[in-house]
């Protein structure tokens, strides 16, 4: 039975972690490839790392990180933040990386999507949609939620599917940072119209949050940051409390 | 030992590099035919769309060489999917290695399958000290029907073969080099054939 995936995400500036880490066990907190064989050893089913630096050597900065953690690192994970082009794809798959997730960039140029899923096929490519409601309906943001754009959550959500999408990664900015559960009344929406795999994400705070995303808002995977980088929730415990609760997981 | 991993600009081979890496070997990348002839190991990998792939293996004549070859070879995911008769995925006539023909999952269930299932009724060498129902790592929209060939079966919408062997010819839908290290010890097994 296919399980359900448990994913860890990671800020990475610069080539380093940058949210604050507590593990202690560290030997060099801010490096993401000893984060990401921590994480790998504990059961994480996928790794996600969002790359949110802004210099001039950031695509060469970001593959060479890419290669390091690929050498390492035994399992899937996918690489986002600032991804444009074919030849950003290009490098980062030849790095390594098993999936590029895509934002800001193809709700400014949808086509993207296509040449992306056209040149490396559909199952490399991510779409991540963060979104928001205004006077009751979902609008998709930019720029971690602070800029609405025109475009309607679920129709947006299809339109990506049709394109050639792989996977959603949906964040609901307002349940982010809130601690208080996923969005799981559209994340339900989401899966049900789609027939593409769906990632949860935004408002993981405790361990019933991830049964519910998974039974009531139908997710396939969950991702989640500072309730993991800040060991409140362990992954093995957490793996074994969605087992208890009749979740189909890897253990 | 000497491994090759053929090379004809399909996927991400640095990940099956690295995975070989870790067990202590290293692997080549080579399209070269008599390189490829000369090893002990050969693995066949892939990612993307099958016709197109086949395409890049009939240029380059690797489609006339791969059957030929009498060492164990080892394809991985879309490299399994070529090595069958035919793929539904763009109407294409593979290498006709595994007697079966490749289709697509169907509407019942989210394509593509994403993900870490669980492989059972395992045969082979390829599989030693390896536990019923353990956990793999994943990710196809098109699968092989389960066949006489079939070595493990995995389900999603029904069971399917998630490996297949045929005399020398290996061949996993999963991804070894990605499934931790029940992946590393199939990749190990691999090549102590």
């Amino acid at each position: 039975m296919l399980a359900k995936r448990i994913i860890p995400c990671l800020d990475i500036k610069d080539g380093r972690t940058v949210k604050g880490v507590n593990f202690v066990d560290l030997r060099d907190a801010g490096d993401p490839v000893e984060l990401a064989e921590i994480y790998s050893k504990e059961g994480a089913d996928e790794l996600v790392f969002l790359d949110i630096s802004a210099t001039e050597q950031k695509r060469k900065t970001l593959a060479e990180l890419v290669y390091r953690i690929a050498e390492k690192v035994n399992i899937p994970f996918t690489v986002g933040g600032g991804i444009s082009s074919i030849e950003d794809v290009d490098i980062l798959l030849q790095n390594g990386a098993d999936k590029v997730s895509i934002n800001s960039s193809a709700v400014k140029n949808p086509q993207l999507i296509n040449d992306l899923a056209a040149k490396f096929g559909s199952q490399c490519i991510v779409v991540a949609i963060d979104a928001k409601q205004i006077d009751g309906e979902w609008i998709v943001h930019l720029v971690g939620g602070k800029v609405p754009t025109e475009r309607k959550l679920f129709e947006w959500a299809k339109e990506v599917e049709e394109r050639g999408a792989g996977e959603i990664l949906f964040t609901s900015m307002d349940h982010d940072g809130t601690k208080g559960g996923f969005a799981n009344e559209a994340l339900a929406r989401l899966s049900t119209e789609l027939n593409i795999p769906i990632i949860a994400s935004g408002g993981a705070g405790n361990l019933q949050h991830f049964t519910d995303t998974f039974t009531l808002g139908k997710a396939d995977a969950a991702l989640a940051a500072s309730v993991f980088h800040f060991k409140e929730i362990g992954i093995t415990e957490l793996k074994e409390k969605l087992k208890e609760n009749g979740i189909p997981v890897r253990l | 030992m000497k491994i090759v991993i053929i090379d004809y600009g399909a996927g991400n081979i640095q990940s099956i590099k690295f995975a070989i890496k870790r067990l202590g070997y290293e692997a080549v990348l080579s399209d070269d035919a008599q390189e490829i002839e000369n090893a002990d190991k050969v693995i066949f990998p892939g990612v993307g769309e099958a016709s197109s792939a086949m395409k890049k293996l009939r240029n380059s004549g690797l489609d006339k060489l791969i059957p030929n070859l009498k060492q164990p070879v080892l394809g991985i995911c879309l490299g399994m999917q070529l090595m069958c008769k035919t793929s539904e995925e763009g109407n294409t006539k593979g290498l006709c290695i595994f007697d079966v023909d490749v289709v697509r999952f169907s509407e019942n269930v989210k394509v593509p399958q994403i993900g870490w299932n669980q492989i059972s009724s395992l045969k082979s060498d390829l599989f030693k000290g390896i536990a019923e129902k353990e956990h793999i790592y994943l990710v196809h929209s098109f699968y092989a029907p389960l066949s006489a060939e079939t070595i493990a079966k995995a389900e999603y919408d029904l069971p399917y073969s998630a490996a297949l062997q045929m005399n020398n010819f290996y061949g996993t839908q999963f991804h070894p080099e990605k499934s931790s290290e029940v992946g590393a010890r199939i990749l190990e097994n691999f090549l102590g054939i």
